[in-house]
């Protein structure tokens, strides 16, 4: 079922400048997979070469982290909202 | 909080002037705030890591708040390119400390407040030892290095670290404390490695928005100070400007934390320069592993006439700035637009200072590329050792 995804800024480079995407896909982890699988550029800022997802990187179902919930396995509903929120750093600039 | 200062058992230095008292008379009509919470104020120490974006706003309202001492710690320079956001700076202060500017404007802005100046790095030898003194910590640093530090020494010390992070026209932030939730490494545990998260130096930022975070950020050091309100403990604040709307996410404690969890294995300040996979050289470069040339090297290839493909790939709107005539590609477009370039011919890559490109380099050796190099320093230190006709931003 058609889950959004919202992209962060410093992430939109490479999902042609899209802040959200609408995809369809039972958990995180099917949803993940698939906003990498249509924008190969992402991938690499999501996961690790072993397909985990990186340790900067936090994604949330609503406003739970998905790590407290099922992680790459929690399911989704259609009117979810998912976040990428990865660190980011700036500040003193 | 403040009765943990130091500073409190000096009860004659609180007591309000008429001076005070007229200045502070906004805040004394508040019962949240009265008498009490402005002398909380008064005997309350907040230090500032930066004096930059975030500080700035940080720095002046805590100043025009009336905390009682107010440290700094910075040791650039106030440049051009600093003022479209870091208003505690003026044109006037171009070229000076960072520190002396803002320590006479917070001093000209409210004369009771102590300044308490650390024109140094932050580091895990004098970490510990500066923010001891002080009751609140508000981090506006720019790096990640920093923040690990900062987050640590905060759990190490039992202080509430303000958090505050901005990139373009989105902001985030949180108050970290570990005695009543959780820190930066549980929301974090590890920092990305250099060159794949782009800086504000690279992204850009709206000048208001560390206004706003900033602003967020000594908000909650003044509530944490009188004890008021529900302060961002195990609360992620986001802001977009663009979108105009804030939203928050919960934090929970990481029971595993390396240093505020049930087992820490972090218990002093550690090596974060190594922890992140950094040091200023390839910060500067992207990446040391990334085949590079200097600028000069560049420019003795062209005049040459070798054959180089120059590939620039930052945003159109920057290539209109200032270009070298390279073919513009930007970086989120590369995956897709990949066969456009000639694997057979020689390709210098570039950017603003080396990191996009650094990134397009190593994207571009896992499609089989070979001949392939970065710029060191971008368009930026081509404009400075080799053209200074060009236009620097």
């Amino acid at each position: 079922m058609p889950t959004t995804v919202l992209i962060p800024t410093p992430l939109r480079g490479f999902t042609d400048k899209k802040a959200s995407v609408v995809l369809d896909g039972e958990t995180v982890g099917e949803l993940l997979e698939q906003l990498a699988s249509q924008y190969s550029g992402l991938r690499r800022h999501l996961f690790t070469d072993g397909g985990e997802l990186r340790s900067f990187v936090n994604v949330y179902v609503n406003d739970e982290d998905i790590r407290s919930l099922q992680k790459n396995k929690t399911p989704v509903r259609e009117d979810d909202v998912v976040s990428i929120i990865p660190a980011i750093a700036g500040g003193r600039f | 909080m403040a009765s943990q200062s130091p500073r409190t058992g000096m009860i004659e230095d609180l007591q309000l002037s008429r001076d005070e008292i007229r200045r502070y008379g906004r805040h004394l009509i508040m019962p949240e705030v009265g008498l009490s919470g402005q002398q909380k104020l008064k005997a309350a120490s907040v230090l500032l890591i930066g004096a930059g974006g975030l500080g700035s706003p940080a720095a002046l309202y805590a100043a025009a708040a009336g905390v009682g001492k107010i440290g700094i710690v910075d040791f650039d320079v106030v440049e051009l390119s600093n003022l479209q956001r870091q208003i505690i700076h003026s044109t006037a202060s171009i070229g000076r400390s960072k520190l002396d500017s803002a320590a006479d404007r917070i001093r000209s802005l409210n004369p009771y407040v102590e300044v308490q100046p650390f024109e140094v790095q932050l580091t895990s030898e004098n970490g510990l030892d500066i923010l001891r003194d002080f009751d609140v910590i508000i981090d506006g640093t720019d790096n990640f290095p920093t923040r690990y530090l900062v987050n640590d020494a905060c759990v190490l010390l039992g202080k509430p670290n303000v958090y505050g992070s901005i990139f373009r026209f989105e902001g985030q932030a949180s108050v970290f404390d570990a005695k009543r939730g959780p820190c930066y490494r549980c929301l974090y545990p590890e920092p990305p490695p250099p060159g794949l998260v782009p800086s504000c130096a690279e992204g850009g930022v709206l000048g208001l928005l560390p206004g706003i975070v900033g602003t967020i950020q000594a908000t909650e050091a003044v509530k944490i100070i009188l004890g008021i309100g529900d302060v961002l403990y195990g609360r992620l604040l986001l802001f977009d400007a663009l979108s105009m709307q804030f939203r928050q996410m919960k934090l929970r404690k990481n029971p595993e934390c390396p240093v505020c969890g049930d087992h820490p294995t972090i218990r002093k300040l550690i090596d974060y320069e190594a922890f992140c996979g950094v040091t200023v050289q390839q910060a500067d470069v992207g990446d040391s592993a990334v085949p590079h040339v200097s600028v000069h090297q560049l420019k003795e290839l062209l005049d040459r006439g070798d054959d180089v493909v120059l590939l620039d790939v930052r945003e159109p709107h920057e290539y209109d700035l200032v270009n070298i005539s390279g073919y513009l590609i930007p970086l989120g477009d590369l995956p897709k637009r990949v066969n456009e370039l000639d694997s057979s011919r020689q390709i210098v890559v570039l950017c603003h200072h080396g990191s996009r490109s650094a990134m397009a380099v190593r994207f571009l050796k896992q499609m089989g590329f070979t001949k392939v190099a970065n710029l060191a320093g971008g368009i930026d230190q081509w404009a400075a050792d080799i053209d200074s006709n060009l236009p620097r931003y």
